[in-house]
């Protein structure tokens, strides 16, 4: 499965909805997940890849990890994943 | 001074998952105690306990919730459902922005610890789900109760070992008796049943290898249980004009510490607080025809325990009745009070007294009425619950018959 797909996995099982159902223009807040949901999707995300996702709620647009929309987030794990191998 | 009522009671335990079937159970003086069964139980010197069997709490919470409760949550909230069900309140307004829920709880997300330790220090992992502290807070319980049925005014959890539950009734009782809250949810949760939580208390030397004999010349120690109980406290006019079932009046409560030992308990400590609820309740030592014991089936407690209710009762400590329910449902530690008023509601309403079990062999020591291994029929108007707790810290709540 690719970084993309998986993501996306991830966060349509937060968002209790299909995968088909998350596109890559949605936000969180379109999905309706929650600032609860986002640290929980981290956390899967970083058992999913073994990376570590610098995300720090205190300041979420000051992390170099963007979160304003899924394509985003993917971007973000497909570098970390890359910068890993 | 408002009157305070109960007219709500709920309960997961050994011995049921409601309340009618922990009472049925004590009126059977069924055991609830058995064989350990959780994750590296073969590794312990102690393999016993009233564990809580059979729940799943697939269907009792959705998906993000069951994330978020720990045990002993899953157990406070099961148990607030069936009180506040029973109470018939829904809360709103003015209502709900008065109405509070004080718990008492010692270990709080003990489950919660146990695992995630062992993720960090056996597995070697350094990433532990996000909500390993929202889980193991001991306010999580409390809070969760509080989410659910929009409970909004005073709210908190009180930890005082194995007194916590009557601690925190005590204070929800002071609420609504002052006029501050005109309902008050209120009782005691723990979940304590998991490899680091009885391997620490194995560490003490107080457990029992084989059963709960509280006052039995032959007992060994205590026995872990897990579970909740939680009440509807409600003011006496309020539950009236609405026409609510009463189960019993809170009518008087004392707390007391010993100021002497971490462990050892004192007879003073206890007899000031047994007194003390009397004094408060305003009741003669005589009207008293029950007493929940503290009754851990330690050496040091029984005896104790005994000894004070002697000083406090003079010659009426001969004529009432005390027994240990821990017998059946194990210690419940934080939770075990709440658990244990429901003896004492039975008594007062329902005029049953709950047993001591595995009552073998006399003990001069402990030489009062225990209601050995069978219940008993008896109308009781007053009946105290006590509550003893490591750090000498005393709890005792005085219930009347309305």
């Amino acid at each position: 499965m690719s970084v993309k797909d998986k993501v996306i996995e991830i966060i349509a099982e937060q968002a209790v909805l299909e995968p088909s159902d998350v596109t890559l223009e949605s936000t969180l807040e379109d999905l309706g997940i929650d600032s609860l949901g986002l640290v929980e999707s981290i956390f899967a995300i970083e058992e999913a890849f073994d990376i570590t996702v610098p995300f720090n709620a205190n300041e979420p647009t000051e992390s170099d990890f963007d979160i304003s929309n899924v394509a985003s987030i993917i971007a973000g794990i497909e570098k970390l994943v890359s910068d890993q191998a | 001074m408002k009157r305070v009522v109960i007219t709500g009671a709920g309960t997961i335990n050994a011995l049921g998952h409601n309340v009618a079937d922990t009472l049925s159970s004590m009126r059977e003086g069924k055991c609830g105690i058995g064989a350990l069964d959780f994750r590296d139980v073969d590794r312990l010197a102690i393999k016993i306990g009233g564990q809580v069997h059979g729940f799943e709490a697939e269907g009792l919470f959705n998906r993000q919730q069951m994330a978020l409760y720990d045990r002993f949550t899953q157990f406070a909230l099961v148990a607030a459902r069936e009180a506040v069900a029973q109470s018939g309140l829904t809360f709103s307004g003015e209502l709900a922005a008065k109405s509070g829920v004080v718990m008492g709880t010692s270990g709080g997300g003990m489950q919660t610890l146990d695992e995630n330790y062992r993720t960090v220090y056996e597995d070697g992992k350094n990433r532990v789900h996000p909500f390993v502290v929202p889980k193991l807070m001991n306010n999580a319980a409390a809070s969760h109760v509080s989410m659910e049925f929009n409970l909004k005014g005073p709210s908190f959890t009180v930890a005082t070992a194995c007194a916590s539950s009557n601690h925190a009734m005590s204070q929800a009782f002071q609420m609504v008796r002052s006029g501050m809250a005109p309902v008050m949810v209120t009782g005691g949760s723990e979940s304590m049943l998991c490899f680091g939580g009885v391997k620490a208390w194995e560490g003490l030397r107080v457990m029992s290898k084989d059963g709960c004999r509280p006052f039995s010349a032959n007992r060994n120690g205590m026995v872990q249980g897990e579970g909740a109980g939680m009440f509807v406290f409600e003011e006496y006019e309020h539950a009236k004009a609405r026409g609510a079932d009463i189960l019993a009046e809170v009518a008087g409560f004392a707390m007391s510490s010993d100021a002497s030992d971490i462990v050892m308990p004192s007879k003073q400590g206890a007899a000031r607080a047994i007194a003390g609820a009397l004094q408060d309740a305003g009741i003669n030592r005589e009207d008293v025809g029950y007493i929940n014991a503290h009754g851990t089936g330690t050496a040091a407690n029984d005896k104790t325990e005994c000894s004070a209710v002697a000083d406090v009762f003079g010659p009426h400590a001969d004529n009432l009745m005390i027994s240990s329910t821990k017998s059946m449902h194990g210690h419940l530690i934080g939770g075990t009070g709440a658990v244990e008023l429901l003896a004492c509601i039975m008594a007062v309403k329902d005029g049953v007294i709950a047993p001591t079990i595995n009552y073998e062999e006399a003990d001069p020591e402990c030489a009062l009425d225990v209601v050995p291994n069978q219940a008993r029929e008896a109308k009781v108007d007053v009946a105290l619950s006590n509550a003893f707790a490591f750090g000498g810290l005393n709890a005792v709540l005085a219930l009347r018959a309305v």
